[in-house]
């Protein structure tokens, strides 16, 4: 009797003890992602009040809240403005053309590595291709300036031997297109095919072989199978980019094109327009609202891909 | 197994291919190098080579004859990139833990606080606004660091690794009277080791080739990164000297400055890629989870 009193009075305490425990165990968890929850806070979430700063003339002297508001002045100018056309186009076209070349080389480059029996040869050849991703803009700008440079340039040497006069590529804003979506296939290729070569290991061999057995050649098994097995991958990662087309890669606008003004006309992208309408004309509230219009439009458009791409195949989409 | 001839011509013919194509990739790091071999006078008259008409090591010479520079610019990009790398990596640990665990009844609150901003920024002006005016993290070292600590795309990845970890362990281990803490730091960090691994390096090598933070925020030319101080060598040499003081002005004109540029890029890029194919392995796997979510 007095046995099971003890251990009645035990086991309430245990219990006791256990729910302050839980409450211990979840301040512990919670106190965890504390400091990493208010460095987002504050570097993520607070700007985003800050895009208040579109909606004023802002003084760096009178701060964020003693700066003079101007409604939508600033939006006003930035979409009468020349700047506002140029910009959009240079970064909806270039951003084209990085996709859908970038595509077509990272799934060409993933298949031929699928084909490949040595598998030394294919990490070899990855390795190689990979390369470049790891390279930075900057140094990437100094190989650029090696190939392009008017003077002493690779490329105007071969142009010479050819009998073609040499060109000043940097002041030839119509060469830029080309140029940059070569670069950016150059830095990307590699990692992309990767994607794609790790999507055709995962098909089922027994595909392969039983269109061998019907003497289907590597060709028409290219064409028969590897693609159609690669389509949703190819048109996942193609939605997924156009969800991002309104954001431009600064480093390859800034640093390639060395940041000269004469290319403009086709390089400057809304990334870098932002930029320098903030570091070099310093206005502040102009640089804001462009940055603001591209949030909007970028956020808007990411949430339209990711619900096309969960209708499609849900579990390859972002949320 | 044995091949027929026409498989062996095929096999070849990629083989071939892929060797143009890899020579057309690294050719741009070939002519770097080669330029910076060559001497400053073959350059004038017969313009960038691959294999240099005339050899020189002149270039290098005087990079390592004014060193002071660029090994300060070495020294900030070493301290930052390793200092970034150890705190994001276990923050990053410390914030993916909680969303996995069913206790945190606020998990799937804090995932959507974090993946929102993957989806909305404030944009360039109010971050820029923020640093400068208000925390004045500019001309220092921790405007590297801090601001660009928790990455939510990272935080995910290893909330996923977490993920899998067996449960039972977790449950000795409350057993025996252990909390949260001990669970996490004894136990979870040792065992995501791979992706821990995975993401430092990813960390590392972003900070190393960071230019942009520099670009922004950074005046003071003794708190240049690497990356930054070798763009802005590219307009302007004379910053190699600056650092030296005006006692060894050196007119530009004697600077073989075409190699010496390239040279500096050598220099730069080297390490990097040097160490590269010994950690590729982790690089792809953590680009391959990034892009295609598992």
């Amino acid at each position: 009797m007095a046995e099971s009193k003890s251990t009645a009075v035990k086991s309430v305490k245990n219990k006791k003890h256990m729910i302050n425990g839980k409450t211990a165990e979840k301040l512990r968890l919670y106190s965890l992602c504390a400091i990493p929850v208010f460095l987002v806070f504050l570097f993520a979430y607070v700007p985003m009040g800050g895009i208040i700063i579109a909606f004023k003339d802002y003084r760096f002297n009178l701060g964020i809240f003693g700066s003079e508001w101007t409604g939508l002045k600033n939006f006003e100018f930035f979409l009468k403005s020349p700047s506002f056309l140029l910009i959009t186009r240079n970064t909806l076209f270039l951003n084209f053309l990085f996709i859908f070349f970038g595509t077509v080389a990272s799934v060409s480059v993933g298949v031929l590595l699928f084909e490949m029996r040595s598998t030394k040869a294919t990490k070899l050849f990855q390795t190689v291709m990979i390369m470049p991703n790891f390279i930075s803009w900057v140094i990437a700008a100094y190989m650029a300036y090696a190939i392009l440079n008017p003077q002493y340039g690779m490329l105007n040497a071969v142009l010479n031997s050819f009998g073609i006069e040499s060109i000043d590529w940097y002041s030839k804003p119509e060469a830029w297109p080309a140029i940059l979506t070569i670069s950016s296939i150059w830095k990307t290729v590699g990692i992309n095919s990767v994607i794609y070569y790790a999507g055709l290991m995962g098909i089922d061999t027994g595909l392969f072989e039983a269109a061998r057995i019907d003497g289907a050649n590597k060709w028409q098994q290219i064409i028969h199978i590897s693609l159609p097995n690669l389509l949703s991958l190819i048109i996942m990662l193609t939605i997924l980019s156009i969800g991002n087309i309104f954001r431009a890669d600064f480093g390859l606008f800034y640093q390639l094109t060395r940041d000269v003004a004469a290319l403009y006309p086709t390089t400057d992208v809304i990334d870098t327009y932002i930029f320098r309408t903030m570091r070099v004309v310093g206005d502040m509230g102009m640089s804001a609202a462009v940055g603001f219009l591209q949030s909007i439009v970028g956020f808007v458009l990411v949430v339209i891909t990711n619900l096309t791409v969960k209708k499609i195949k849900p579990e390859s989409a972002l949320f | 197994m044995l091949y027929s001839k026409r498989q062996k011509l095929s096999q070849a013919l990629l083989i071939l291919f892929f060797v143009i194509l890899c020579t057309l990739i690294i050719y741009p790091f070939l002519l770097l190098v080669g330029v910076s071999l060559s001497s400053e006078k073959a350059i004038g008259q017969y313009g960038y080579q691959l294999i240099p008409k005339e050899w020189s090591l002149a270039s290098y010479k005087y990079v390592f004859e004014n060193p002071s520079a660029i090994l300060n610019a070495y020294k900030v990009t070493a301290i930052f990139s390793v200092t970034a790398m150890v705190l994001s990596v276990l923050l990053m640990a410390m914030m993916a833990f909680p969303l996995t665990r069913k206790e945190v009844r606020a998990r799937r609150a804090l995932s959507f606080f974090l993946y929102f901003t993957m989806l909305f920024s404030g944009g360039l002006v109010p971050t820029y606004i923020l640093i400068t005016k208000y925390l004045h993290l500019n001309d220092t070292i921790w405007v590297y660091i801090l601001p660009s600590l928790i990455s939510p795309w990272y935080v995910f990845m290893i909330r996923t690794f977490f993920q899998d970890l067996p449960e039972e362990i977790f449950e000795s281990v409350r057993l025996d009277g252990g909390t949260s803490y001990t669970i996490f730091f004894r136990f979870v960090i040792p065992l995501s080791k791979p992706v821990l691994a995975t993401v430092a390096l990813l960390i590392f090598l972003g900070k190393w080739n960071d230019w942009y933070t520099a670009l922004l925020y950074i005046e003071d030319e003794s708190l240049m990164s690497l990356q930054y101080l070798l763009q802005r060598i590219m307009q302007n040499l004379k910053l190699l000297q600056s650092l030296e003081g005006s006692a060894s002005m050196v007119s530009t004109e004697k600077i073989p400055s075409e190699t010496v540029r390239m040279a500096m890029a050598v220099v730069v890029a080297g390490p990097a890629l040097v160490v590269f194919p010994f950690f590729q392995k982790y690089f792809v796997k953590g680009l391959t989870v990034g892009s295609v979510k598992g």
